[in-house]
């Protein structure tokens, strides 16, 4: 039809709206593009802090002793509640990053055992948190080239059969071979298993949220076949579980006497490749490839890039990166593959990528702060007596406080963002 | 007597943007005020204010001279308002008749429609001002001007008085717009009174009683076409004068670039849309492809730039078959490619101005060593071609999709013709833009042109093809109607030519182009 351009007065000046938020014309782009960087945490901060506040209200209101409370006047009864709260959060914080005081006493003691005792917390967040950056960054890689990758659950298991196959199969072989080989296994299985979803969608355009969904059944089912007893990965002890690695396949652990602090070297692989995937992303033609075909197909394929081949490229890296995250879990701290090998990391990333905005920095942070949800929540449960599913709770909060960011706005009246800067996810079905 | 309507002082602020400045206006009964004004103008705001789709912030509207509030478009029929929009909405497996009904459906014994008596009286207002609409005929079937004949009847049946049309021109073939002139001066002469926008000057000056012209939101002057002329309304329209015709020099065409034999491409439907098509290009030479839009031209574009599958013949540019390769060989080849949907196929909204300059280049040195992107490089190229091709844009951060239509076209023009190309295709270049970017844009198609590009352009818009090509190709149904020479074709010619209808019945499409 002829004259498509339809008149929208708040498109048809831009100048207008930059103006709002740089200073002076000339010092604008440097202006805006700082203020953009500091603006995109403010909405995630929020979001966490009113999860928190929802979050303690659950506390309160599942606490029996604050009824009881209540019944004796409600000055009580808010005395008792805050009380609640308080403990509980205390202790959550004390199970995600130590206390502060032992801390403290502990360095000056200068005894390395009460040192390491005091930061055990620290440790075991940073703990869960390699796995979680792994597996967010699968699904924000998706993300970006406009491919929402639900399978990362799948993939971590079928790179949990590759990589603990080599760290055990493998013998004699020093570790600076065998190390690698073990994680580069747990690569090569998540990306096959997500590239076959990714051939069908550029092949066909089967959509990947409903094939890496089905991907994932076949894979519990397969791991459940494998490692059943009498399975062919089953270690024939009568244990649904894989023989133990290697030592020579272990990630190095940061403090190898001490058995319980089980933080090791996936940590450091984690933010090198988390990095590595900003600069792929960012910095480098197949970036520049994958992100156009996520933003635009149309526009890619008038470039001339391959757009099936980028969409296989993209769910095998994608795969890659959640096959990193079982093979460090697997490498660094199990040691071997259970038969109930699920953790939850797979789904989690999706909350992970969503909370990270997609970008690895941001997933990197969003996984700091996941990890210590579950390290907290565990010690939290120990003594303060809350179920640890409150850290469900607080997650789905936070999830939903992120992905509908019109109910944080409108809690703390913040300001409608500049056009762009929402966040598209994936385009809709077919 | 007081106008039919009157408008006083309307203001609609949106964030940031004054859409209209304290906007009088009037119009009186029995006679066609044109409303014209580039994109952004505030004509479409305006009248939605009048429809009852936005409610003004200041202002007040009078009918016959009695003040009136209208905050939504049912209060805007019911004071005989009514709007035929760009976009029909018509339901098309319906009849006539139905979709005149739907809203106010006649019924009889209780619950059945009442088709006949809603057929009597289309009928009756078909005959009165002449519109000629088969009440029974599914609209599906209809072609673009009658199924706009049906939206005007729509209103009419509603009893509206006031009727205002939304760039009605812009769908339609020349000889269909002579129609609706019949139509509009039919309704005028029996009392009607008609708001007519567009942004087409000739238009404007043929049918109006009145001229309002909006810059900026605010009306920057009021005329007749008795006191006004096109160049006249150009420079109200835009604040400086405007070279309303192409600057163009004879050019000898040199070597054939660009040769489509026997070409057959099918369209979404599986269809057949283009149907045997054979035609070259030569260096230095401007060929415009005509025609009323869905006749091929689309298919045509994308087969030529890889994007769509060749069914069977040949296409060849500077001697290389092109024909079912991909669409980044056919660039490597030295080819440019404007798109028709310039949103959806040619930028990447979310990227910078940077990031979209460098779309189809952002593998080659030096935008890229190896698999790095070198940000100094593709800054520096942003920076020039911003600067050269005029790009208006806070910085060449600035995403893409805050950037005025204009201005978008202005970075595609930038990219594709920047590079060293033999043969550029352009489809639609100027849709939907202002005048001033359509001037620069024409300018810029004529100086690849001087330097010995080929270029293919399509266009709707017949003014555009006989001031920018130097030869005229009409496509109706798939295939070539005919070859004329620019210069000595008239828009009767051609449209004759776009409607399906031979003028020298003995000429095969395929003599033409010996001459030009």
């Amino acid at each position: 039809m002829g004259n498509q351009e339809v008149e929208d007065p708040r498109t048809g000046n831009a100048q207008e709206h930059q103006g709002e938020t740089g200073g002076a014309p000339e010092d604008r782009p440097s202006q805006a593009g700082r203020r953009g960087r500091f603006r995109g945490l403010v909405l995630p901060a929020m979001a966490i802090i009113t999860a928190l506040i929802i979050g303690a209200l659950f506390i309160a209101i599942t606490d029996e002793s604050v009824y009881e409370a209540f019944r004796d006047g409600i000055g009580q009864g808010i005395v008792r509640a805050f009380l609640v709260i308080g403990r509980a959060y205390g202790a959550f914080y004390v199970g995600a990053f130590g206390n502060p005081v032992q801390i403290v006493r502990a360095i000056f003691s200068g005894s390395s055992t009460q040192i390491l005792r005091a930061i055990y917390p620290i440790t075991e967040t940073l703990r869960i948190a390699t796995p979680y950056i792994f597996a967010g960054l699968a699904v924000a890689f998706g993300f970006q080239g406009g491919l929402f990758n639900i399978g990362a659950e799948g993939q971590y298991f079928v790179a949990g059969l590759t990589s603990v196959f080599v760290g055990y199969s493998l013998r004699g072989v020093p570790q600076i071979i065998h190390l690698p080989l073990a994680l580069l296994a747990g690569m090569v299985g998540g990306a096959l298993w997500a590239a076959i979803p990714g051939y069908l969608k550029g092949k066909t355009g089967a959509h990947e949220v409903i094939n890496t969904i089905m991907m994932n059944y076949i894979a519990f089912r397969l791991a459940e076949f494998m490692l059943d007893v009498g399975g062919p990965m089953a270690r024939g002890d009568g244990r649904p579980v894989s023989p133990d690695i290697q030592p020579s396949a272990y990630l190095p652990q940061f403090f190898p006497n001490r058995i319980d602090l089980r933080v090791n070297l996936g940590i450091v692989l984690a933010l090198a490749v988390a990095w590595l995937v900003w600069w792929l992303l960012y910095k480098t033609t197949l970036g520049y490839e994958i992100r156009t075909v996520g933003l635009n197909p149309r526009a890619a394929r008038y470039a001339g890039m391959n757009v099936p081949r980028t969409i296989l490229v993209t769910m095998a890296i994608s795969g890659a990166l959640a096959g990193l995250s079982a093979a460090t879990d697997i490498l660094g701290v199990l040691h071997f593959m259970p038969n109930a090998f699920y953790s939850g990391y797979g789904f989690d990333a999706i909350a992970l990528a969503l909370l990270g905005k997609s970008h690895p920095g941001g997933v990197v942070l969003a996984s700091l702060l996941f990890g210590a949800l579950r390290a907290g929540a565990r010690n939290m449960q120990g003594i303060a007596r809350v179920p640890i599913d409150i850290t469900s709770v607080l997650q789905g909060l936070i999830i939903v406080f992120i992905a509908a960011p019109e109910i944080i706005r409108m809690i703390y009246r913040l300001r409608q963002p500049v056009k762009g800067e929402t966040l598209t996810l994936t385009r809709g079905w077919g | 007597m007081p106008p039919v309507l009157e408008l006083k002082g309307i203001t609609k602020r949106f964030p940031g943007v004054l859409a209209n400045d304290h906007i009088d206006l009037q119009l009186e009964e029995g006679q066609v005020l044109s409303l014209l004004g580039e994109n952004g103008a505030g004509k479409s705001t305006l009248m939605k204010i009048l429809y009852g789709l936005y409610a003004q912030d200041e202002g007040d509207i009078y009918i016959r001279g009695k003040q009136v509030s209208i905050e939504e478009p049912n209060d805007a029929i019911d004071q005989g308002i009514g709007m035929v929009h760009q976009h029909f909405m018509l339901v098309p497996v319906l009849t006539v008749a139905e979709n005149v009904m739907l809203g106010m459906e006649s019924i009889q014994h209780g619950i059945f429609l009442d088709r006949d008596a809603a057929a009597q009286r289309i009928r009756e207002i078909s005959d009165r001002y002449g519109l000629g609409v088969d009440p029974y005929a599914l609209v599906e079937d209809l072609p673009v001007g009658i199924q706009q004949r049906v939206e005007i009847i729509k209103l009419l049946y509603r009893n509206a008085d006031i009727l205002i049309l939304d760039e009605p021109s812009a769908v339609l073939t020349p000889q269909e717009v002579e129609g609706l002139f019949d139509v509009i001066r039919s309704l005028v002469s029996q009392g009607k009174s008609v708001i007519f926008i567009s942004h087409k000057l000739k238009e404007v000056l043929e049918i109006s009683d009145r001229v309002v012209v909006l810059r900026v939101g605010k009306v920057v002057g009021t005329t007749t076409p008795e006191e006004s002329n096109e160049r006249d309304l150009a420079a109200m329209m835009v604040g400086r004068d405007v070279i309303l015709s192409v600057i163009k020099q004879p050019k000898a065409p040199g070597d054939v670039v660009l040769r489509v034999r026997d070409l057959y491409v099918r369209g979404d439907q599986h269809k057949m849309a283009v149907r045997g098509v054979t035609f070259e290009v030569r260096e230095g030479e401007i060929v415009g492809v005509a025609g009323v839009q869905g006749n091929g031209q689309t298919e045509l574009v994308e087969a030529l730039t890889g994007l769509r599958t060749v069914e069977s013949g040949q296409a060849e540019v500077v001697g290389k078959d092109i024909t079912n390769v991909t669409p980044r060989l056919i660039t490597e080849v030295g080819t440019a490619h404007i798109p028709e949907d310039r949103q959806r196929d040619g930028l990447v909204l979310d990227y910078p101005v940077a990031d979209n300059l460098i779309l189809n280049t952002y593998y080659l040195p030096p935008v890229a060593k190896g698999l790095v992107l070198e940000e100094g490089a593709i800054a520096d190229r942003a920076e020039r071609l911003v600067r050269e091709y005029d790009v208006r844009t806070p910085s060449i951060a600035t995403p893409v999709g805050s950037l005025s239509g204009g201005n978008q076209q202005k970075v595609i023009v930038a990219r594709e013709l920047s590079r060293p190309v033999k043969f550029t295709v352009a489809s639609q270049p100027t849709r939907g833009l202002d005048v001033g970017s359509i001037e620069y844009i024409h300018a810029q198609l004529v100086r690849k042109r001087d330097e010995g590009a080929a270029v293919l352009m399509i266009s709707a818009e017949l003014d555009e093809i006989l001031s920018v090509a130097d030869r005229v190709i009409v496509m109706y149904e798939g295939k070539i109607m005919g070859t004329l020479p620019a210069g000595e074709a008239t828009k009767e010619e051609i449209g004759l030519l776009m409607a399906g209808i031979a003028s020298h019945p003995a000429e095969s499409p395929k003599s033409a182009p010996s001459t030009v």
